[in-house]
């Protein structure tokens, strides 16, 4: 590692004059674990135990995993779990952004407004919350619009009309998640030093164009962790809406199952469903923080950068042998 | 824009003086404790004053109710004709909109003892980030005009790095270029040298002298008894929430007439 690098100066009359170099170069080796290597082996072979019980176990039925992994109606489920998990999360973090400047915000009303929201919406269960919304049409028949305490209304609709399963799921989804985006916005808000919005202030800005050029960015760096986290769990919450009825991937699975009778293995099914959406949704999470992470640590190249400066590295030595 | 730094001075002459800046009777507190105590400071247009007092006694206080960073809770300041923060109709002083109050502080530059520069944008985007969505400048002339205070700051090679990567002195030369950007009539410096290390005060000193004799009015807080001595062309005196004396820095810093000056110099020198 060092060694070549030695810059080559004159010696200063009396000094100390080194050998050749190279001659008494410290050959760095690193640390071994050798702790790791067995650990691994251990767990390794716990998990092959698992894996080959599972795989010979006569009650799993493989073929029909096989059978339904991409069948119609599962992938059909899948998009609607993805769809529903990005509507949700669009939505919650702009309620839930707005909810924090409302925490946030010297409006006495405001604030107090807010943190009755977050009490509400996270002292309760979610299931419960989900099953209220897609049951709303039983407290209200209707609903109206007009001018309250007074016989003047606009219109009148069927509650079970306007407010069909898939709604009733993203309504429940997103003003329960708003309210943990809320707590998360407000920390990364609270990170930020006073010194930033006092040099925004100096230079003129406003209060609105300080939130989003100077506040919120640096707040990002904050927020985007444990936004990737509630991502993720809300990608599996929404199996919670197989309650109210909502076609997602755990809802059509369950009810396939209920018709072959192959429950385990349709959860199997939809487990490598789940895993797989997670996986994915680590990759923008990753890009994420790498982005709004800049200017405060040095970054690395990306996995892709350095995919591509391997390749290069090949294909010059293999240029190198052929000449 | 004209070389800020550069130019010769404009207004320095004592004849055409015109007060840029007024306070009377400024007074503030923090619950009870009374930081202010009745200030009373004039800085004319072109003109340097040095605010020196020991820790405490009020003189950053005294810099952010300027541009109105604090609300004052008696007294008033004229800048440039306006009073700060308040606007007067029927007699009564009502208190200025968050907009209006923005609008007054274009006028005033701020330069802070701990930089605070914006750590996710670089040099330039610090520099032309205000200009840009405030002043409604031309990105491209906002561009050309930030690499020119860049220059002047002797920092023309660093635009495209982050705060994180440069030293104390640059950073706080990047954040005076900043303030500069805005084109004010006014510059603030809170110990802009404070936090630097020793070798790295003389750069930050250098730009500021160089702006002192452009002709720029400026209020500085600072322990550099030299650069006071140098640059003021009024030293003042504070302690306790009250101006102790005030004068040319020969009076001042040569010949105090208080006690409290006298043991405060003795400190710091
Ligand atoms: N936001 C605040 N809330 C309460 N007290 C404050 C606040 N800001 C300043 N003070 C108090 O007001 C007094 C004057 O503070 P100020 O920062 O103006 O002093 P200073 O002269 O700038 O001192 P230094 O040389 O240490 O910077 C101090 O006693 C300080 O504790
Ligand atoms: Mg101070």
């Amino acid at each position: 590692m060092a060694g070549n690098s030695t810059v080559h100066r004159r010696p200063a009359p009396g000094a100390i004059v080194a050998a050749e170099p190279g001659a008494h170069d410290i050959v760095a080796v690193p640390l071994r674990h050798p702790g790791r290597w067995v650990l691994a082996s251990l767990i390794l072979l716990a998990l092959l135990g698992v894996g080959t019980s599972l795989w010979q176990n006569p009650n799993i039925d493989h073929p029909t995993i096989a059978k339904y992994l991409f069948s119609d109606r599962i992938v059909a489920g899948a998009v609607l779990t993805v769809a529903l998990t990005i509507i949700t999360m669009v939505l919650s973090t702009i309620l839930g952004i707005v909810l924090a400047l409302m925490r946030l915000s010297a409006n006495p009303v405001l604030n107090s407004v807010a943190w009755l929201y977050v009490w509400i919406f996270r002292g309760t269960p979610l299931l419960v919350q989900i099953v209220f919304w897609g049951y709303l049409g039983l407290l209200y028949k209707q609903l109206s619009l007009g001018v309250p305490f007074t016989d003047f209304t606009v219109f009148t609709v069927d509650t079970n009309a306007l407010i069909p399963a898939f709604v009733a799921g993203v309504i429940a989804l997103t003003t329960n998640q708003a309210a943990y985006t809320a707590e998360i916005v407000r920390a990364g808000m609270l990170s930020v030093d006073q010194g930033q919005k006092e040099a925004c202030y100096s230079l003129g800005m406003t209060p609105l164009f300080t939130l989003f050029k100077v506040e919120l960015p640096q707040a990002m760096r904050v927020i985007i962790p444990p936004m990737g986290n509630e991502t993720i769990s809300m990608l599996k919450d929404t199996a919670l809406l197989s309650l109210i009825a909502v076609a997602e991937l755990y809802t059509v699975a369950a009810r396939i199952s209920s018709q072959n009778l192959h429950q385990v293995e349709l959860l199997i099914v939809v487990s490598i469903w789940y895993l797989a959406l997670t996986s994915i949704l680590s990759v923008p999470q990753y890009y994420l923080e790498r982005h709004y992470g800049r200017g405060s640590r040095t970054l690395g190249p990306t996995p892709i950068g350095r995919a591509v400066a391997l390749a290069h590295r090949v294909r010059r030595s293999q240029e190198g042998n052929r000449s | 824009m004209n070389s800020i730094l550069e130019s010769p001075s404009p207004v320095r002459t004592d004849e055409n003086r015109l007060p840029l800046v007024q306070a009377q009777g400024v007074r503030k507190s923090y619950g009870q404790l009374q930081v202010l105590k009745g200030i009373d400071l004039q800085v004319d247009a072109g003109q340097v004053m040095c605010l020196l007092g020991p820790s405490g006694s009020g003189k950053s206080t005294f810099l952010r109710c300027i541009n109105h960073l604090e609300r004052i809770d008696g007294g008033r300041i004229n800048f440039d004709g306006e009073l700060i923060g308040y606007a007067q109709r029927n007699g009564k002083l009502h208190e200025m909109k968050p907009r209006e109050v923005a609008r007054q502080r274009r006028g005033i530059g701020m330069v802070f003892q701990r930089f605070n520069l914006f750590p996710h944008l670089t040099a330039l985007e610090n520099i032309i980030a205000a200009p840009i969505g405030i002043k409604r400048i031309p990105k491209a002339q906002a561009i050309a005009q930030a690499h020119e205070l860049l220059e002047q700051v002797g920092l023309g090679d660093k635009a495209t790095l982050h705060p994180a990567k440069l030293s104390g002195g640059q950073q706080q030369r990047v954040a005076i270029a900043r303030a500069l950007a805005m084109e004010p009539k006014l510059m603030l410096f809170d110990e802009p040298t404070s936090a630097l290390d020793p070798e790295l005060v003389g750069d930050v000193l250098d730009v500021m002298q160089k702006l002192a004799a452009s002709g720029m009015t400026m209020i500085v807080v600072t322990h550099e008894i030299g650069f006071a001595r140098n640059v003021a062309d009024e030293v003042v005196f504070m302690d306790g929430g009250v101006v102790v004396e005030s004068g040319s820095p020969a009076e001042v810093l040569g010949n105090p007439s208080h006690e409290r000056t006298r043991a405060f110099l003795e400190n710091v020198i």
